[in-house]
């Protein structure tokens, strides 16, 4: 990548708020003894260079109609999300105690009416996507200079309707989409190999007429130049980005561990999980 | 009454939506490539940018549109109601219904209408599970002059709405001066021995019906239920009150359409015996649209019959 251009005060800054995503994200599924780590923390760099860094944003005016838009397609990842909007201050940050809790505007997936910051109620896989291509294509019209990033599971797109998105988003050339594809290779049942092998995601991008790019998903320095690259993107071409991380990033007895899709740490666990990302230096 | 004139209710809707689309930038129509049966060519002509074509992809044509609404759209998904009702039904649910989303799914081809297309292509149970969803209205109009009006008070109503239309031609009932209200029925006559509800396209029918029962001296009270959800329950009610019997017409199976709306209201509230008439719980055919409804008991006859039943 183009180290030259790297910006080390901002790297290090994304560095600490991933690190702050990661211990917030575990302490609500801790908390509620539910929900899904493994996918929330392969996804916590990207989420947190979005959050802290790429989107335009309002957190003291959630529904600024000129706000970049974030759809989290693999909703059930939403303590990530919940972790970002919780320390930029969309709602206090205790709220993060009550996920999964009755009344809670933290549901167990995302619920844009209760929870301040959400784009679209998503859960059910393979949705979301096609609500980011209508958000896009209202931008398009509308002379609107937003953005709408999507956050895409790779198993996810084992489901249809993501090329239905896909196909309309190339045909309506919407360089104001951004669709991120978490590619962390395991899914509820197992590996992606073993459940349904997802072939040569590139290049099937590629052939839906995306502008593909492939990155090391843990990588903030590479992250953050593939959005520099992107950011005055007036190619007509969407932006798919194949993000390469590992499940349960950040957690040695996490990661790459299928279990960990959708299960909360016990105290012992949660304890360990807390003093590794403590500890983290890189 | 055997050459009455009348028109199909999609034409309707393709008229209703082109004169909403301009004076409203905000209205939408996603098609699915069935536009030209749907009625929506002119409107894509006119307004394209206020057109999208998904292709053959209804699931994602219902989530676009829900992105849409988001952005303050009023998009009216456009497709058959096999497809607007089954094929992205848990789209619907999910991305319209649960966040209460701006979106109209408008279907033509609704009931055993697409006669000679087979039983593939009759939505016969897109009533009945539209009704189930919470936040969900549904709405049948029973001709032209009642759909483009009803297609209006859906564009105006800030919510999920199911409208069914019919792909043939239907008698000419109401006119253009006719008011109607979402969830509040028609009242087409008073009456004291038994009522008849309807919805959609087979009010006519329930005229004829009618006309030959006064004839018998059995007075009927008729409604046009265009709303099976909400339901208008008030007229229900009424119609418990005022009458010894209640049938209700339907082209859309007997469970879970008009009939089952209206049994749960008799069941809870009422005295009085119901029949059901509609598609008993079978699927259609290629045949003429009449030969369908005879063998479904759908018939001036069937509702004659009925009456007489359960007036013993």
């Amino acid at each position: 990548m183009r180290q030259e251009l790297v910006d080390d005060t901002l790297i290090d800054s994304l560095r600490a708020s991933t690190k702050e995503l990661r211990k917030t994200l575990l302490t609500m599924i801790h908390a509620a003894q539910s929900g899904h780590p493994g996918g929330s923390l392969s996804a916590s760099e990207i989420v947190a260079t979005l959050y802290f860094h790429e989107l335009r944003i309002k957190p003291e005016d959630p529904r600024w109609p000129d706000r970049d838009r974030f759809v989290l397609s693999k909703g059930h990842v939403c303590p990530v999300l919940y972790s970002a909007l919780a320390l930029r201050g969309y709602f206090p940050y205790e709220t993060i105690y009550t996920l999964r809790k009755e009344g809670s505007m933290l549901q167990g997936h995302p619920d844009m009416k209760r929870c301040p910051g959400i784009d679209i109620s998503t859960g059910s896989l393979g949705q979301g996507l096609s609500t980011a291509v209508g958000m896009a294509i209202a931008g398009k019209r509308d002379g609107k200079g937003y953005r709408v990033f999507s956050l895409v599971g790779d198993g996810e797109t084992q489901e249809g309707q993501i090329w239905e998105a896909l196909q309309t988003a190339s045909k309506y050339k919407l360089d104001n989409l951004v669709v991120i594809i978490d590619n962390n290779n395991i899914q509820n049942d197992d590996t992606c190999s073993v459940v349904m092998p997802l072939g040569d995601l590139e290049a099937k991008l590629n052939a839906f007429g995306l502008w593909t790019h492939v990155i090391d998903g843990h990588d903030l320095v590479q992250i953050t130049s593939v959005f520099d690259r992107i950011r005055d993107n007036d190619s007509g071409l969407p932006v798919a980005i194949v993000a390469k991380t590992v499940k349960g990033k950040g957690v040695s007895f996490m990661e790459d561990v299928t279990n960990w899709h959708g299960q909360a740490p016990n105290d012992e666990e949660f304890a360990r999980a807390m003093a590794e990302i403590e500890g983290e230096s890189r | 009454m055997s050459t009455i004139q009348g028109r199909a209710t999609r034409d309707a809707y393709g008229e209703a939506i082109l004169e909403l689309g301009r004076d409203d930038s905000r209205i939408y129509v996603i098609d699915c490539d069935i536009g030209r049966s749907c009625k929506t060519v002119e409107f894509a002509r006119q307004l394209p940018q206020q057109h999208i074509n998904v292709g053959i992809a209804e699931q994602n044509a219902c989530g676009v549109a829900a992105g849409l609404a988001t952005c303050g759209k009023i998009p009216f998904v456009t497709t058959y109601a096999v497809f607007g009702s089954m094929r992205m039904l848990e789209q619907i649910r999910q991305e319209v219904c649960y966040p209460e989303l701006n979106v109209k799914i408008a279907c033509s081809h609704g009931g055993l209408t697409p006669a000679n297309d087979g039983a593939s292509h009759q939505g016969i149970e897109d009533m009945g599970l539209l009704r189930t969803l919470a936040n969900m209205t549904v709405v049948a109009p029973a001709d032209f002059a009642s759909t483009k009006a009803l297609v209006k008070a859906a564009a105006a109503y800030d919510g999920p709405v199911y409208l069914r239309f019919t792909r043939d031609a239907v008698p000419f009932i109401y006119d253009d001066q006719d008011e109607f209200e979402i969830g509040k029925a028609v009242l087409h006559s008073e009456g004291t021995d038994i009522t008849i509800i309807s919805t959609g396209a087979v009010l006519g029918l329930c005229r004829r019906a009618a006309a030959q029962l006064e004839e018998w001296s059995i007075s009927v009270r008729l409604l046009d239920m265009h709303t099976i959800k909400p339901i208008d329950r008030e007229a229900v009610l009424a119609s418990i009150a005022a009458t010894k019997g209640i049938i209700t017409v339907e082209d859309h199976t007997i469970i879970n359409g008009l009939g089952s709306a209206v049994a749960e209201i008799v069941s809870e509230f009422g005295t009085v015996r119901m029949r059901r008439i509609g598609v008993q719980d079978q699927f259609g055919e290629s045949a003429p649209y009449e030969r369908l409804l005879e063998k479904n008991g759908i018939t001036v006859d069937g509702i004659v019959g009925a009456a007489h039943e359960l007036l013993g």
